[in-house]
Order: structure tokens, then C-alpha cells, then sequence
């Protein structure tokens, strides 16, 4: 379970151009569920995003995970947390160009060190879940939009994390295409996989696979159902 | 420790995966990174060599030579001062040496002409013979059995036959060369019978060499005593000096290759900065991207390091350095044609590797620093 308490972002804090992108949020995402942050853009989603995975710290507040605090852990123990319990899908899924689809699938995973054959056959496995399985020798930038979302969700899978985020998942992509996605959401969940997203497209937020939807504006949240 | 190496191994194959993507700029630092090892590493290996080349010649030279001073110039040598340093005890083999230099105008050249030591009866000359250095008899086009002909700066004629021509691996010292006998030599230079260019001897202990030079002096005081191990500073000074100019000379290009290696290694591209917040929001610790930047830095200034100096090796001890040989050997126009013993001196190439290899991995890294160590949120938006 993740909760957060009282969190508040500034940039460019004690500037003239200050800028409060997230104010006072109170919020539990509960675990195995699928959550959506919804709000039109500059509401606060995506930095509300990037603290809970540990990509942001907050100026203010608490985020708890499973009850220890994450806010002010030094950044070596959060680069732990985000390696182990977060898999992390961007909007513009932020594969490393120039690579293959197998080398970017393994990234998260360098750290880690594990047996090369082992990493190897786990990116298979997920390759074959995701059908990309056929496009893992091609460089990322030869891949279609749906192609390298697949490939962006199999690398946030590499590692077995608990907890999926994904950042307007279905920004770039058609009608056929979110659909698909919306079927390796509900395969994440039976998982027990706690997904998080962000998202303002009506697609997401109404899709029986999605169990809160979670309303911002302004960087406040001001409903929740 | 397994783990250590296994990681390692996943970092250096990313690092490598990423100089491949970025070839054309790396492959160009690369290039010049070899190109500066190589003339730098020219200089030193050429310079340690041909240091060491003139202490192997010099070990065979006398331990003592006194030469006769008047008016703060070189005067002869007499046999009566000869006989007086030969009561010198621990001594022996003193010898009067007959050498000169002959500027021979028909190949615009200077020789020097030398009689043998008596002491050396391999080269041992009678009248009419002579044996001469490789750069002589390249010059002149000499064979054994063919005869040189020499004139005076007095217009005397000399003709020598040739029955010997050194050789190439004495060059240094040798390559001008030309050894005639003690009748010539006088006959050639109207010198008189008593008189010589100066004295060698050799010290029987070798602790009391500057003893014996220090009682000589007392015993002819318008003589000068050098040891052979002046002669050694001197030649030491001599080529130091000349690899100090020719460094000197490269201060620019090594200036030049300073901030071409700073603006290139330090300057992250966007593409880059974004590919280090990718990393690091999948789980890359700050850690894990400066390694793998290290040993990114580390492939490209080692591998040009060790190919650079590799083809550094190549010309000088292969090629007989024909890119500085010009300023390293001398001016004169007979240059030794010699092929230097392998010497590689590993502090100066150690020092190399530090004024290359550490400023360069150092430019690569802060940069890095700074960008790895911010937050990764910017590479959500």
C-alpha cells in the first residue's frame, strides 16, 4: 500500500516564478488494484507520478510504501526502490534509441547483475507476452508507436516489480491499440500487480479493468470514485 | 565479488553498446587521441632510446680525456706531457689520439678523421688504408677494396683504400667516421710528430676516477680533465634539450587536443542527458551511470593510448622514426642511419599516460556528476 500525506511540490521554489505543481495531497493506493490520476494537463498528474515512484522527492509531506517512509531516503536507497518495486511505462516510453528492443527490455536489470541466460529467457517470456517477441533484434527506432509501448511495458516488467506506473500510456496510441493496452492492464492485475496511471483520455478512466479514478486540478485532488 | 565482475561486465557492455551508437564523434576523438599519443610518444621513446644508444657508445670510450687549453681554447697535447701523467699510479693505457673534423666541400659535409688506438688492433690501418662510417661510405658511394680521396683544407691530396666500413649499429657515433693510420693523419694536417689532439686514459678503479682526473689536473695545470661521466651529462643535456624543443613545439597541439578532449567529452548532448534520466528512472543507481560513463571514457583514452603508443613503437624502432629523426639526431648532413635498440623508459611512459589518460577520464566525468546525480522526474515530461 502506498500512502501519501499532506504532499506538496514546488518548482523553482522561493522564485518569482514559483510554480506549485502538487498542493496538500492525501492519498492511498491500495495494493493488487488499478488506480487513474485524471485531470487535464497542468493539474498536477504527472509530478504526483513521479514522487509515488520515487523519480521526484516532494518539498513537503509523506509517501509512505507498505509503511516506511520513502520521502528523504538518501538517493542510493531509492534508486533500490524504483529498481525493485516500481516498473515504470512513460508517455513517450523513453526507450533508449539506437538500442534493440532485447538490450532496452534488459536495461533495468543491469544493476542487478543477474545470470546473463536468465535475463535472457525472461525477456523472451515477456517479449512473447506482450507479441513482440518476433521485433527483439530490431533497434527501438525502427519500431511502430504500439510496438515500442509493449517494449516500454516489458522493461518495467524485467525486474518483477510490485508496482506499474504509467504515464498517459494511451497518449500516442489509436482505438485498436488502447485496447490492447487495456488487456496488459487487466493481465498485470491478475498478476497482483498494483498499477498506477495517469491519464485524461475517457478511454482509461471508464475501462472495467480500472478499479479508482482519482481526480486533480489545480495540483490538488478533488475527487475520487 | 562475483557480482561486482558480473555488473561490471553488463556496464562495460552497455558502455561499448553506447560508443558504437555515437561512432562518428567517437571514432574522431579517437583519431586525434592517437594522433597526439603517437607524436608525444614518438618524442619520448626516441628520446629514452637514442639517450641510452650514446651511453652504450660512451661505455666504451676512455674513463679520462685531458685536453691541453691555451687561451681558453683546445691546444695539442705533447709527448712530454704524455710521459708526465704516465707516473700517475692506478693509470694505464694513457695514449696520446689523433682526430680531427674535414669539411669536405665536393658533398658539403663534415668528417671525422681519427687514428685508431693503439690499443684496438681490430682496426689497426697501415699507410694508404683506411676504414669509415656508414654515413661516409653512403654518401661517397663506397665499397671495401675502393678508394677515397681526400683534400686538405691546405689543398693536400689524400687517397685511402678502403678495407673496411663499419658497421650500421655503431651509427651514432660512428656514421662520419673515417680511420686512417697515425702517418697519414700527420701527413694530412701537417702535424708534428710529438703532438696529438688530446690524451685518454683509463682508471683501473673505477671509485678513483676523479681522484686521477683531480691529480692530473695538479700535474698539468693548462690541461682540462673530463671524465667520462661528464661526457654522458653532456650527451644527456644534449638530447634532453632537443626533446624539450621538439616537446615544446607540441605544447600547441597538446593545448589544442586539451580542449577539443574537454568540449567533447564534457559536453552532453540532450540526447545524452536523457538517456542518463532513462537509466536512472529504471533503476540505475547515480553510481551505475558514472561507471558506466568511466568506462566509457577509460575504452577511448586507453585503447588510443595503447594504440598510439603502439605506433609510436612501430616508428621509431621500426621505421627509424623518419617523422623527427631531423631534430632529435642533429643538423649535420650526414645523418646516422641506425636502427635504436628497443628502449621503453615506463615512467615517462607512465607520466604520458597520466597528462593523457587522467585529464581526459576527468573531463568526461564532471558533467556526468552533475547530470546523474539530479532527480530523474524531467525524463517523465
Amino acid at each position: 500500500m502506498i500512502e501519501l500525506k499532506a504532499v506538496s511540490k514546488l518548482y523553482r521554489q522561493g522564485h518569482v516564478n514559483e510554480i506549485a505543481a502538487v498542493r496538500d495531497a492525501d492519498l492511498t493506493i491500495e495494493a493488487g488494484k488499478v488506480t487513474v490520476l485524471k485531470g487535464p494537463s497542468g493539474s498536477g498528474k504527472t509530478t504526483l507520478l513521479t514522487i509515488i515512484g520515487c523519480l521526484a522527492r516532494p518539498t513537503s509531506g509523506r509517501v509512505r510504501l507498505d509503511g516506511d517512509l520513502l520521502s528523504g531516503l538518501p538517493e542510493k536507497f531509492l534508486a533500490e526502490i524504483r529498481r525493485k518495486t516500481f516498473g515504470f511505462a512513460f508517455q513517450r516510453f523513453n526507450l533508449v534509441a539506437g538500442l534493440t528492443a532485447f538490450e532496452n527490455i534488459m536495461l533495468p536489470a543491469y544493476p542487478l547483475a543477474p545470470r546473463y541466460a536468465d535475463l535472457k529467457a525472461r525477456v523472451h517470456e515477456l517479449a512473447e507476452t506482450f507479441g513482440v517477441s518476433h521485433r527483439l533484434d530490431l533497434k527501438v527506432d525502427d519500431l511502430s508507436g504500439g510496438e515500442m509501448q509493449r517494449v516500454a511495458v516489458a522493461r518495467a516488467l524485467i525486474n518483477d516489480p510490485r508496482v506499474i506506473i504509467a504515464d498517459e500510456p494511451t497518449a500516442n496510441l489509436d482505438s485498436e491499440r488502447a485496447e490492447q493496452f487495456l488487456g496488459i492492464v487487466a493481465t498485470l492485475k491478475a498478476r497482483g500487480k498494483t498499477v498506477l496511471m495517469t491519464s485524461h483520455d475517457p478511454r482509461i478512466w471508464s475501462a472495467g479493468v480500472v478499479d479508482r479514478v482519482v481526480e486533480m486540478a489545480d495540483g490538488r485532488i478533488v475527487g475520487a470514485s | 565479488m562475483s557480482d561486482w565482475f558480473a555488473r561490471q561486465r553488463y556496464l562495460i557492455d552497455y558502455a561499448a553498446a553506447s560508443l558504437w551508437r555515437r561512432k562518428a564523434k567517437n571514432l574522431g576523438l579517437w583519431a586525434i587521441f592517437v594522433g597526439l599519443i603517437f607524436i608525444l610518444g614518438s618524442v619520448i621513446l626516441f628520446g629514452s632510446a637514442i639517450r641510452r644508444e650514446a651511453g652504450h657508445v660512451l661505455a666504451g670510450s676512455p674513463d679520462v680525456v685531458a685536453q691541453a687549453m691555451r687561451m681558453g681554447r683546445h691546444d695539442f697535447a705533447l709527448t712530454s706531457d704524455i710521459d708526465k701523467l704516465k707516473s700517475l699510479r692506478g693509470a694505464d693505457r694513457i695514449e696520446g689520439r689523433l682526430w680531427g673534423y674535414l669539411y669536405d666541400t665536393s658533398t658539403a659535409a663534415n668528417y671525422t678523421l681519427q687514428v685508431p688506438s693503439a690499443y684496438a688492433p681490430d682496426y689497426a690501418l697501415a699507410k694508404g688504408e683506411a676504414i669509415v662510417g656508414e654515413g661516409v661510405a653512403r654518401l661517397r658511394k663506397l665499397t671495401e677494396g675502393r678508394y677515397l680521396f681526400l683534400v686538405s683544407p691546405a689543398s693536400k691530396f689524400l687517397k685511402l683504400k678502403i678495407t673496411k666500413i663499419l658497421p650500421p649499429g655503431s651509427a651514432l657515433a660512428s656514421s662520419d667516421l673515417v680511420l686512417v693510420s697515425p702517418e697519414d693523419f700527420r701527413a694530412f694536417f701537417e702535424l708534428a710528430h710529438d703532438q696529438f689532439t688530446d690524451i685518454a686514459m683509463r682508471v683501473r678503479n673505477p671509485n678513483e676516477v676523479n681522484t686521477i682526473a683531480g691529480k692530473g689536473a695538479l700535474a698539468l695545470k693548462h690541461y682540462r680533465f673530463i671524465t667520462r661521466s661528464s661526457m654522458q651529462r653532456t650527451y644527456e643535456a644534449l638530447f634532453s634539450w632537443r626533446e624539450g624543443l621538439l616537446l615544446a613545439m607540441l605544447v600547441g597541439a597538446m593545448l589544442a587536443f586539451a580542449i577539443l578532449a574537454f568540449d567533447k567529452a564534457s559536453g552532453l548532448s540532450a540526447q545524452e542527458r536523457r538517456e542518463i534520466g532513462i537509466l536512472k528512472a529504471i533503476g540505475w543507481e547515480t553510481s551505475d551511470v558514472i561507471r558506466m560513463k568511466l568506462w566509457e571514457a577509460g575504452l577511448i583514452s586507453l585503447t588510443a593510448f595503447l594504440a598510439g603508443m603502439a605506433l609510436a613503437y612501430a616508428h621509431v624502432f621500426v621505421m627509424s622514426a623518419p617523422l623527427i629523426e631531423a631534430v632529435l639526431k642533429g643538423w649535420s648532413t650526414l645523418y646516422p642511419r641506425f636502427q635504436l635498440a628497443p628502449h621503453v623508459d615506463a615512467l615517462q611512459v607512465a607520466t604520458l599516460a597520466f597528462l593523457t589518460v587522467v585529464p581526459y577520464v576527468a573531463a568526461v566525468l564532471a558533467p556526468i556528476w552533475r547530470t546523474a546525480s539530479a532527480d530523474p522526474d524531467s525524463v517523465m515530461r
